[in-house]
């Protein structure tokens, strides 16, 4: 488990970081936490032959409102994602989604952005970005550009971001006062998604006024279960009308089959886990 | 001077060993360093089966910082065979083993090439400079395939890949009758497949070794759990020397018969240092680790169990295969064969037949692991028992009950020949009950069924027993094992009055420093810190037959007490010396010597004065020898036979097959306690891996014989988050086997609880038309159970799904 030998910088701005991508050329990679990226070295699966490493650069890191608008910097840590206020009040599902995160170790050098640009449809925090209909502002050389996640994820592991391009923060709409669950369905704590369910919903005089719902780990990407979301705008919060809705889960989905699920089980488990994920969203 | 009044043992003490344990504060074998050492990786072959057909190892050769880089050829003519100690019958087929493969690798995983550098870095970065072409052999994994006709075979020049049949029969030993008979006759009959699924050890500290070969003797740091036999089969191995051979075993971390082996990277590193004369260290990778140190259980168990209808057992009969993997491995052959007496566990069969056949696969070589054939055949009857209370409406606790050999049976000679010195059955079970609240969960587990709620509850038994304290040297050698169960210990009494006890046992993690210094200060009546536990080095402990098989405390300490009572008899006579008596009435008591009778106020002197006394050696009795030290070698007569009752409720959620346990009740039966802490800290630890037998672990491999479960995202070892809280309680019935009462407990966990839990998944949809579900009992296999019928769904995923694990095959 020893990586292959690569040189090392670690700038102090946006700017400065983007050069040393580009200028490094296509084998080089940036590293924020490390808690996938190293693995990847270590199992020598990669061999960038340049680290440039955003941990030193303050503008990416930290929670701030921009009006309407959170704003997360890339270089935030699983552990203050957790922690910080602003999310909690006004992206509550981001919150609650981290919380299932890995374990203590990992949430502390682990980073939102770096989840984001990893794309591993089993992590948990896509969905979620999905389902918030967050933006993701990224910078090159040609300047910066913020991308819908509806059009960042493209593929396992394979994000829209162009050879030389860094991710920098994650913008979203304010969803205050909405309540929200994240359901995680894995075999042992601190493992990855089987899959899991990422609702937000907001109630007005008993009905259910508007609806996110965010699948993990049910595609090559993150899925949003519009066909959920619809089944629930209107509805009654009750039980019959929660299995009602999950019901569509599956619908457009094209899950894999692993040595933990196939298919079938995957889809099954969508419906069962979005029922649950309305519900306990609509307790809480 | 502090006389101990209260016995030390019994004492919950803190172990001695946990500071520098916990917080770091040792040294590892991969801490160690030498001057001048240089850093072997090795290059495993990536495929199952295949002829080695070119090797290119000049640019690797050239790279900075590599000294050396061995092929097999250049290292076949002095590696030899890695030893198997278990020839289980005398036609057995062992097919030579060799520690780095010359012309043919039979697993993935299989050392092909090393490289010494001066780094580890520079050797990690030489390996992928390796070229090595292979041509494909057809891969063999399927045991039942493997011993059909006509079979692809992975030693093509043995003919077969049977290696042995090993078979036990009441009838032909006498001790029972014919079973077929019992089968003939039966009025139920209960016929069942299990599969033990395969296990990877999974110990915290990676194997790891270094050898020095400049001084005059070769002196090998391994983190191993056997450095004295170790030394003996590498003597035997490689042609050197004995006394030229020194091995160490620092502290090690873990080992649950993982590291109960010579292995090829300790051949290796021996060889290659020899070769070039300079000191070498190799230190395994995690992935390494799960893929090529050996792996444990995989069987495939048939059962016939005869009974009449009130729920008595008339017959067992067991025909096993057992799959070798590419090689045999030290015990590996045995492993089956320590099972074979436990089928029968704490029941009265009249008849019983036991046939097992060992097979060779492309995978990694299997041995020993926690608990070694006795979980397997734990798992076996008390799944057996479960499935025939069911099959008789009978409560299972109650069929249990009319089977098992009664407290005033006891001593009691099983069908399988064993006799069991002591047990008290009743009493386990009644006290587990109790805390269980059985009748509660039973009344709720019924409601729950007639509600059609999604949570159904279950409720599994496992009343166990095993037979550990390895072991008796004469049933040893009935077993054709080449060497004996006894074990060795030594006490010096230092001058100043403290103690040094040398043991051949060789902790790595179990805490005999601790146990060790409770029994030598009430034995010797010196305080508990006066006592230094010395271990894992043949120079300091020069012999020993090392840890395994629960056999430190029955075995080890045994011989500790017998060296503390040399000890003191020699003292007695030098204390009668110096309070002008006759030694016949002199007598010794919390650490002192009195003349008999003579009252608290009379003068004493104390087993410190002694050893001072002996060290100045001025005024010695005549014929006295001016030394206290003493050594002892005990040699069991029987094994122990620890036992207990587990009680374990589940709850299935039917919706998506998680399996969650509620409440876990373990009662066990460990005769004398030293330390209670400890004792419950091998509780804990081993129904956490019998439970993760249960549910969480399998080493799965793909059609071409890759491990696919080669990290610790996909082979899943549960951390305290996924398991219960243990209500852990004990009964207590010594053994009579031995002088302290004690029995083994390292294993005793692990043994009992997998059946437990499988038995309440089990029970919990028993009623939706499930009777079996493959372990482990993932969501998906239950699910599927229940919905399907199928018990042994998942597996081998056709693509890659998300998660560290997949990253192999999606980047
Ligand atoms: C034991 C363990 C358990 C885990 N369990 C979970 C889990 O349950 N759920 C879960 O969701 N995740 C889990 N993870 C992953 C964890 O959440 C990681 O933090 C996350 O996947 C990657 O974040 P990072 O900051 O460590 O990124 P890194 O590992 O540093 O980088 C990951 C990839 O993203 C790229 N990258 C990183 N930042 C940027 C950026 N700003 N712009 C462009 N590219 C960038 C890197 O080049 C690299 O390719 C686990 C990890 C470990 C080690």
């Amino acid at each position: 488990m020893i990586p292959a030998a690569f040189d090392y910088v670690a700038p102090t701005t946006v700017d400065d970081a983007v050069r040393a991508l580009s200028e490094a050329g296509e084998d080089a990679k940036v590293i924020a936490g490390g808690q996938s990226l190293l693995p990847v070295l270590r199992m020598r699966l990669a061999a960038p032959s340049k680290l440039i490493d955003l941990g030193r650069i303050p503008e990416l890191r930290g929670v701030r409102e921009d009006g309407d608008t959170l704003v997360i910097g890339a270089m935030t840590t699983h552990y203050e994602v957790q922690r910080d206020p602003l999310v909690r009040e006004h992206a509550l599902l981001l919150a609650c989604a981290t919380d299932t995160v890995a374990d203590p170790q990992v949430r502390h050098r682990g980073t939102l952005g770096g989840s984001l640009a990893h794309a591993d449809p089993a992590g948990d925090l896509l969905a979620p970005a999905l389902a918030l209909d967050a933006e993701l502002v990224v910078s090159g050389m040609d300047g910066r550009r913020a991308v819908p996640a509806t059009e960042f994820f493209t593929d396992f592991f394979e994000t829209s971001l162009r050879p030389g391009e860094i991710l920098c923060e994650i913008r979203l709409p304010k969803y205050t006062g909405w309540s929200a669950h994240y359901e995680k369905f894995n075999r042992v704590a601190q493992a990855w998604s089987i899959v899991a369910v990422a609702a937000a919903v907001r109630v007005e005089n008993d009905t259910i006024a508007q609806a996110r719902v965010g699948l993990t780990n049910m595609a090559a990407t993150p899925v949003r279960a519009t066909a959920v979301e619809q089944a629930l705008i209107g509805q009654p919060a009750t039980p019959e009308a929660i299995t009602e809705a999950a019901q569509h889960a599956a619908e457009g989905t094209a899950p894999t089959t692993d040595g933990n699920a196939d298919v079938e089980y995957r889809q099954h488990l969508a419906r069962v886990l979005t029922s649950r994920a309305v519900t306990a969203a609509l307790s809480t | 001077m502090t006389a101990t009044i209260e016995p030390e043992v019994g004492r919950a003490r803190l172990r001695k060993e946990d500071a520098r344990l916990i917080a770091g504060r040792t040294r590892w074998t991969d801490n160690l360093t030498l001057p001048g050492l240089l850093h072997m990786a090795i290059m495993r072959s990536p495929l199952a089966h295949a002829r080695i057909t070119r090797v290119d190892v000049s640019s690797a050769r050239q790279l900075p910082g590599v000294i050396a880089v061995f092929t097999g050829a250049d290292l076949a003519d002095e590696q030899g065979s890695l030893p198997c100690a278990w020839p289980i019958t005398e036609d057995m087929l062992s097919p030579n083993a060799p520690s780095i493969a010359v012309d043919q690798v039979n697993f993935a995983g299989e050392a092909v090439a090393v490289v010494v550098a001066r780094s580890a870095y520079e050797a990690a970065d030489a390996i992928e400079a390796i070229d090595i072409d292979y041509e494909d052999l057809p891969v063999v994994l399927d045991m039942e395939a493997a011993v059909a006709d006509g079979a692809d075979l992975v030693h093509a020049d043995l003919g077969t890949n049977k290696s042995a049949t090993w078979v036990f029969d009441s009838a032909e030993a006498g001790t029972g009758s014919e079973v077929e008979e019992a089968i003939a006759g039966a009025e139920v009959l209960i016929e069942r497949t299990y599969r033990q699924q395969r296990l990877i050890p999974a110990f915290m500290e990676p194997r790891s070794v270094m050898v020095d070969p400049t001084g005059e003797q070769f002196t090998l740091w391994s983190a191993t759990q056997i450095p004295h036999i170790l030394r003996i089969m590498l003597a035997m191995t490689l042609s050197v020397p004995e006394h030229k051979v020194r091995v160490i075993a620092p502290d090690v971390g873990g080992g649950f018969g993982g590291k109960l082996q010579v292995t090829p990277e300790e051949v290796l590193t021996f060889l290659v240092a020899r070769r070039l004369g300079k000191p070498v260290k190799y230190t395994e990778s995690r992935s390494e680790s799960i893929l090529a140190a050996h792996h444990g259980r995989d069987q495939l168990q048939k059962l016939t169990l005869s009974a009449r209808r009130d729920g008595t057992v008339t017959g067992l009969k067991v025909e096993l295969l057992a799959d070798m993997g590419a090689y045999l491995r030290l015990v590996g052959p045995g492993v089956p064969i320590l099972g074979a007496f436990m089928f029968n566990s704490i029941y009265k069969f009249p008849a019983y037949r036991f046939v097992c056949t060992n097979v060779f696969t492309n995978k990694t070589p299997t041995d020993a692991y926690r608990g070694a054939g006795r979980p397997e055949a734990t798992f076996a009857i008390e799944r057996l028992m479960d499935e025939l209370a069911a099959e008789l409406d009978l409560d299972p606790v109650a069929v249990r009950e009319r089977n098992w050999i009664r407290h005033e049976e006891f001593p009691f000679t099983t069908v399988a020949g064993l006799t069991y010195d002591s047990g008290n059955y009743e009493a386990a079970t009644a006290r587990a009950k109790e805390l269980f609240a059985y009748d509660a969960l039973r009344a709720e587990q019924a409601q729950r069924r007639e509600r059609g709620d999604t949570v159904q509850l279950g409720i599994g038994t496992s009343t166990f027993t095993e037979m550990c304290g390895l072991a008796p040297s004469r049933v040893l050698g009935a077993l054709a094992y080449s060497a004996g169960g006894w074990e060795h210990a030594a006490i010096r009494m230092l001058p100043t009055g403290k103690v040094e006890v040398v043991t051949g046992s060789s902790p790595h993690g179990q805490g005999h420093e601790t146990a060790w210094s409770q029994i030598v200060a009430d034995q010797l009546g010196v305080p508990f810190e006066d006592v230094e536990v010395l271990h894992g080095d043949t120079q300091s402990s020069h012999k020993g037959m090392d840890t395994y098989g629960s056999r430190s405390l029955t075995v080890g300490a045994i011989a500790v007490v017998q060296a503390a009572d040399k000890v003191k008899a020699k003292a007695a006579k030098v204390a009668a010396h110096m309070l002008e008596a006759a030694e016949s009435d002199v007598e010794f008591a919390a650490g002192a010597f009195r003349v008999r009778g003579a009252g608290a106020d009379a003068t004493s002197v104390s087993i410190q004065d002694v050893a001072l006394a002996v060290f100045a050696a001025h005024d010695l009795p005549e014929g006295v020898e001016p030394n206290l030290d003493s050594e002892a070698t005990f040699d069991p007569e029987n094994f122990s036979f620890p036992h207990g009752t587990h009680l374990c409720a589940v709850e299935v959620d039917t919706e998506t097959g998680r399996v969650r346990i509620r409440e876990y009740v373990a009662v066990d039966d460990v005769g004398r306690v030293v330390n209670p802490l400890i004792v419950e800290g091998q509780v804990h630890g081993g129904l956490a891996q019998g439970i993760a037998q249960a549910l969480f672990e399998e080493a799965v491999h793909d059609e071409s014989g890759t491990l696919t479960t080669g990290t610790l995202a996909d082979y899943l070892v549960p951390s305290a988050a996924d398991l219960p809280n243990f209500t852990t309680d004990r009964t207590e019935t010594p053994a009579t086997s031995n002088p302290l009462g004690v029995k083994g407990v390292g294993e005793a966990g692990t043994i009992a609880s997998t059946p437990a839990v499988v038995n309440a998944v089990v029970d919990a949809v028993r009623h939706l038309g499930v009777s079996d579900v493959q372990m482990p009992c993932t969501p998906l296999r239950v699910w599927r159970a229940i919905h399907t019928g199928q018990t042994d769904a998942g597996g081998l995923g056709g693509e890659a799904g998300g998660g560290l694990g997949s990253m192999g095959g999606t980047q």
